[in-house]
């Protein structure tokens, strides 16, 4: 296992995505005081960290949804400016959110195109639902995810099978850094397994680099090559998966809450 | 990567469904049980009330149904997307008198009902700014517009009735002509049927209110969908209020009003949209529209008292509200 893991990372492609010393406040709230992270593609990261320590404001800033107060963003080696959550998918970069961003009301198909329609030709720009469902049909099929009907209302569908066309709906817009906000949470065993699966074969392909923030130490060290765990809006610790564990980051949060708890 | 190129893929298509499944698709579509409904009025008014289907009748119905028709449109883009407009009546009552102003200082007919179709929009853009940027829900902002507006109509009209203009032939296609504005109502109808299911537009307003977070992740501009929509509900009231007084050939400051307005809302929800949001068909706000129609048109028919009415249309609307409750349910249960 931890050959494999090796091996894969000397595999990892150049690196893309980079940021440095970003800062954000809210208020008098300073959520972010100076984070850096990194990722490659063909290589996936984790960040770990409570609830409050930052992780999700880094996701959002990562994604152009939040603006930092200070710090750089490099893509693909070249500084930018994520402005806005378009912007950030035009350097392809997308997050795909806890909340699943779908509309249950709109059909899996509507979901996966939602504010990137294909139109038919014509001056009246009417949306190719044709066009679509096959297109969406492939992109599916392209990563492995089985769904019969892509007709079918997102309600109703499980809760793997969302997060599925959620992930699916990334790569097929040429997302080539992906961010996963809490891929397994609230998941069952058997459906977190296909969606592990589903990230596997998804760095398997070497030209996608995955962010993915979590809670579970052993689900994250699993899946990952590289953990890094935030607390406070900082930094504190950050290892290649194969080198630590569990256990070791329990104590560095641990050694914290007795910190805080002796004053 | 190949794989993307796979000929044998790229044509694949959802696999063929037996003509049974597809009518009992059609039949649990939220339309449809109004559809029976309107199907069953026409049936016993025409059985009860010999002189239903009559030219003059259908005329009579189709004038009483052309207006909250054509205020569903609005309403149901609006309640698709988690607002209501209550001022929309009164709208209504403004647009003709704004008309009548611009015509009296020397601007063509035409021209004249552009003038007041933007001062609707305008109406609409005040509604949705206020809404999405000062954070006060619709309902609060728009019964807010329904006083005000009420008053500027009885300050302009001094409390009188005015006549429409006479531009010729255009009176005739503007409302004159029997049908013209039932036909003015299913054009509309049309219309927006295609922006709600075949634009970006109308696949944005479902999603901002089926799960307005989701949307906003997307990139869609959640407060443009909303002001849009106001604006679009404001002028096809303004534009409703028009049609009526070209019908008319006058028009009245109390005209419209709450009446008209909640017709309209009632059209849309009986024709199976979500109050909740996130749902909606214009096609069942025209089928709803019918309904209410025939109701009012059959029972006055039948020589029913104006009091009773008012019990009909409220029963009516409550049941068609709990089957459509009950087919929504059944709609999920449904096994895939």
């Amino acid at each position: 296992m931890t050959d494999a893991r090796t091996h894969a990372h000397q595999m990892h492609g150049k690196e893309a995505l980079r940021a440095e010393g970003i800062v954000k406040r809210f208020g008098s709230v300073e959520a972010l005081s100076g984070v850096g992270m990194h990722v490659a593609a063909g290589e996936m990261l984790g960040i770990l960290g409570d609830n409050g320590a930052g992780k999700s404001t880094l996701l959002k800033i990562l994604t152009g949804y939040h603006q930092p107060d200070a710090g750089t963003i490099h893509v693909n080696g070249a500084q930018q400016v994520l402005g806005s959550v378009d912007q950030a998918r035009s350097r392809g970069i997308e997050c795909v959110y806890q909340d699943l961003a779908l509309v249950n009301g709109l059909s899996i198909y509507h979901n996966m195109f939602l504010n990137r329609e294909l139109l038919r030709p014509g001056p009246f720009r009417l949306l190719n639902h044709r066009a679509m469902r096959e297109r969406a049909m492939e992109a599916l099929a392209d990563i492995g995810v089985n769904i019969p009907n892509v007709n079918l209302e997102v309600g109703r569908l499980s809760g793997g099978q969302r997060q599925a066309i959620a992930v699916a709906r990334a790569v097929h817009s040429d997302a080539r850094i992906l961010l996963l906000d809490e891929p397994l949470a609230a998941m069952g065993a058997r459906e977190a397994g296909q969606i592990i699966a589903l990230i596997e074969r998804l760095k398997a392909r070497g030209d996608i680099a995955i962010v993915m923030i979590a809670h579970n130490y052993a689900q994250t060290l699993e899946v990952c090559d590289r953990v890094m765990l935030m607390q406070h809006g900082t930094v504190t610790y950050e290892s290649r998966a194969a080198e630590t564990s569990p256990a070791e980051l329990l104590e560095i949060v641990r050694r914290e809450y007795r910190e805080m708890r002796g004053g | 990567m190949q794989q993307r190129n796979d000929p044998a893929r790229a044509g694949r298509l959802p696999p063929r469904r037996s003509l049974a499944s597809r009518l009992m698709d059609l039949a649990l579509r939220p339309e449809a049980s109004v559809v029976v409904v309107a199907i069953v009025l026409v049936v016993y008014f025409e059985a009860t009330a010999n002189n239903f289907l009559t030219d003059a009748n259908l005329q009579t119905l189709s004038q009483f149904v052309a207006a909250p028709v054509i205020l569903a449109c609005g309403e149901i883009m609006l309640l698709i997307c988690r607002e209501i407009d209550l001022s929309v009546g009164q709208v209504f009552a403004l647009a003709p008198f704004i008309m009548e102003k611009a015509y009296n200082v020397g601007i063509p007919v035409p021209g004249a009902i552009v003038a007041a179709l933007f001062v609707c929009a305008l109406v609409g853009l005040v509604i949705g700014l206020i809404t999405v940027h000062l954070n006060v829900p619709s309902f609060i902002t728009t019964l807010g517009m329904f006083f005000l507006i009420t008053g500027i109509t009885l300050t302009i009209s001094r409390g009188f009735p005015a006549d429409t203009p006479n531009a010729g032939v255009l009176n005739n296609i503007l409302g004159g002509w029997g049908y013209a504005e039932f036909l003015w109502a299913l054009g509309l109808v049309a219309l927006m049927h295609i922006v709600l299911r075949h634009t970006r537009w109308g696949l944005h307003t479902i999603a901002t209110g089926g799960n307005a977070i989701a949307a906003a992740e997307a990139g869609i501009n959640i407060d443009r969908i909303k002001i849009g929509n106001f604006i679009i509900t404001s002028t096809l009231g303004g534009f409703c209020g028009i049609l009526e007084a070209f019908r008319i050939g006058s028009t009245d400051p109390l005209a419209g009003g709450s009446n008209i307005m909640f017709l309209g809302v009632a059209s849309g929800v009986i024709g199976g949209t979500a109050i909740a949001g996130g749902a909606g068909t214009i096609i069942g706000g025209l089928v709803g529209g019918i309904v209410l129609g025939i109701l009012q048109d059959g029972f006055t028919l039948q020589g029913i008292n104006a009091f009773m009415f008012d019990i009909i249309i409220g029963a009516a609307i409550l049941l068609a509200m709990i089957a459509n409750i009950q087919m929504a349910r059944w709609r999920g249960m449904r096994p895939q």
